[in-house]
């Protein structure tokens, strides 16, 4: 390379052609890089070392993970399916997780739908719609993004089990669920819980349409009701994305709120058994690794795919937020 | 499984959705009849509805509920004043709880933006970015419960035999003795939060690293050209441009921080002085049942993450201001 030449901001020249750069510095420089290397490859292995030892014990047969760490796999290996099938299906003691996966898929479904749904018309609302108090409403709803659920746990299970009453007065008889009904309080919990969020997301990427759209369709003589179907909603599809796959991975990997609204263990979540499995650590621990895989392998995939609008979605709320 | 258990979960569901397009459907009629006759308040009423509801039922009433259960006894049926709150910074137990939180708020929040910030900068524009990336990212898909798992088999510890657990086989390997990592206050802490910071990084890097794609290279050449180095760019120029977006980082791992219950529950169940406030919450209320301590304790996660709420208040203001 000839030197002097060279434009400064090509790859190949990350400094500019160096007048006086001492030994000292080159050695920096070189170390430096080769440091950064290691570190980022460090980094990256504690990463998914961890993953990766979980995936092949949930394949070991369970005495094998009594007896030996992962890693032997690699001098003796040996694998089996039937700790899976044993967790899914068995009718014996931490089996039968099958039907907690269901669980988990007939709770994710409305605890996605139904608060996108509802942040959406909320949106739109408050960046469309003139009325008095929106600025502090919004404002409400954004602050309300912060507060722990935690703070509302005790009495909206309350809520459920003996109704609303204000003195002696009942606005609210006790929903009285058994069952498989305790699920509904499940989906009424995320539904509540999901919704300061997703306003304030959709609420950003709404208000960023071009004011002109809106007014033409004014013009044109579109209600409200009809501009919210026929021009908002589709060009904000990107954004619904990224807030259904938001919710979808906060319900499926949810453990408190199913834990705590989920009724008896036949009706709460996998996420909810798994966690209760994990802290309790009893002689089925062996069975853990197959039993978290199942509950770890769907929101994985779903996060690989669609990553992209993911990463829109976290960007758009963090660079505004 | 029967088949009894499939039909009677998807035949809720089915109702459920039903019930759901059920309410849709009427909403947007009520809209509809509102928008002909141009009455645009009632519209926004309509649209608004479902969510304020949903949010003052289960959000606002509740929390207003829980303050005033804080100053109740364990089942709610006498007012103790301030006694929960006097438990709670002199009982060991609480005092430890509190402490344990202080730790997380601090080192979780810390540790996730500076490992962030270093990878995103160590990686940036080295070969194989987005993989470096995405490896990282992996684990944000991934359950706290799932996150706690793998990590309690790092951990694992075997009194005798074969290690199991990885960090014991390294410590063995190099010639130590194996230690029984979660029952070893307060390092257990520690390994504890390891776990969220594992978790928490792939979204700082992300963040991060979509930040520093938008520092201006012409400050950076200039500087680099002015004699500057490589450290100095990165704390002169670098670091003052996307102050913005750690800030974010930070404040956002801190909410989450906060709220954490879930890894505590599984790897320890807050035993061995790892209890922290948002699950000494729960265990408090629904595994104790104490009631008044529990709403005591989310009363007092709530005042930590009051100043945040302040602070995002003002920035959005600031922001609108700007805007116009």
């Amino acid at each position: 390379m000839s030197t002097g030449t060279t434009s400064p901001d090509t790859e190949a020249a990350p400094k500019p052609p160096t007048i006086g750069e001492s030994r000292g510095d080159r050695l920096r420089r070189v170390l430096g890089s080769r440091l950064g290397s290691v570190l980022a490859i460090v980094i990256a292995a504690v990463w998914t070392v961890p993953t990766l030892g979980l995936f092949i014990s949930s394949l070991r047969p369970e005495d094998d993970i009594r007896e030996t760490g992962w890693w032997t796999i690699f001098s003796n290996p040996s694998f089996t399916l039937d700790t899976y099938n044993y967790v899914l299906y068995s009718t014996s003691q931490g089996g039968g997780l099958i039907r907690n996966l269901i669980n988990t898929v007939v709770i994710t479904i409305p605890g996605v739908l139904v608060p996108v749904a509802f942040a959406a018309m909320a949106a739109y609302a408050l960046a469309w719609i003139d009325f008095r108090g929106r600025n502090l409403l919004y404002l409400a709803i954004f602050a309300l993004q912060v507060v722990p659920l935690q703070l509302a746990l005790i009495p909206l299970l309350s809520f459920f089990s003996q109704g609303l009453h204000i003195g002696s007065v009942t606005i609210m008889p006790a929903w009285e669920l058994s069952g498989v009904e305790t699920i509904v309080q499940v989906w009424i919990a995320h539904s509540i819980f999901g919704l300061p969020l997703a306003i304030f997301l959709l609420h950003n990427f709404m208000r960023e349409l071009p004011a002109d759209v809106m007014e033409a369709a004014r013009i044109d003589g579109a209600s409200h009701s009809q501009i919210f179907r026929q021009v908002v909603l589709p060009l904000v599809t990107p954004a619904l994305a990224s807030i259904g796959i938001f919710q979808f991975l906060w319900v499926w990997n949810d453990f408190l709120v199913g834990r705590t609204f989920g009724g008896g263990e036949s009706t709460r979540p996998l996420t909810a058994v798994l966690g209760d499995m994990a802290g309790t650590w009893g002689f089925s621990w062996t069975r853990l690794p197959a039993a978290a895989f199942i509950a770890i392998i769907v929101p994985l995939v779903v996060f690989l795919l669609l990553q992209r609008y993911f990463v829109r979605g976290l960007l758009a709320g963090s660079v505004k937020g | 499984m029967q088949l009894s258990d499939l039909t009677e979960r998807f035949g809720l569901l089915a109702v459920g959705l039903v019930v759901f397009a059920a309410v849709l459907l009427a909403l947007y009629g009520l809209a509809e009849l509102a928008s002909r006759r141009n009455r645009s308040r009632v519209v926004a009423a309509v649209f608004l509805a479902p969510a304020v509801i949903f949010l003052l039922v289960g959000l606002v009433y509740p929390a207003v509920r829980t303050v005033a259960m804080s100053f109740y006894n364990g089942d709610g049926t006498e007012f103790i004043g301030l006694d929960n709150y006097a438990w709670a910074v002199s009982d060991p137990d609480a005092l430890q709880t509190l402490i344990n939180t202080a730790l997380w708020i601090v080192i979780v929040p810390l540790l996730s933006t500076a490992l962030g910030l270093l990878y995103a900068v160590l990686i940036d524009g080295r070969r194989g970015e987005r993989t470096y990336k995405a490896l990282v990212f992996l684990p944000m898909g991934i359950s706290f419960v799932g996150a706690s798992i793998i990590w309690k088999f790092v951990y694992q510890y075997e009194a005798s035999g074969d290690q199991t657990g990885l960090l014991n086989q390294i410590v063995v390997w190099f010639g130590n003795d194996p230690i029984n990592w979660l029952n070893e206050a307060p390092w257990n802490n520690l390994l504890l939060m390891v776990v969220l910071v594992w978790i928490e990084v792939g979204f700082a890097t992300v963040v991060l690293s979509a930040a520093l794609k938008g520092v201006p290279t012409e400050i950076v050449e200039a500087a680099r050209i002015d004699g500057a180095s490589p450290a100095e760019i990165f704390w002169n120029v670098t670091v003052p441009s996307i102050r913005s977006a750690i800030v974010v980082v930070a404040v956002t791992v801190f909410i989450a921080t906060l709220k954490l219950f879930d890894i505590v529950r599984a790897m320890t169940g807050g035993h061995h002085g790892t209890d922290v406030l948002a699950h000494n919450m729960w265990d408090q209320a629904f595994r104790l049942g104490n009631d008044g301590r529990g709403a005591t304790m989310a009363v007092l996660l709530f005042l930590l993450v009051i100043p945040v709420v302040i602070y995002q208040v003002r920035n959005m203001r600031r922001q609108e201001l700007e805007a116009r």
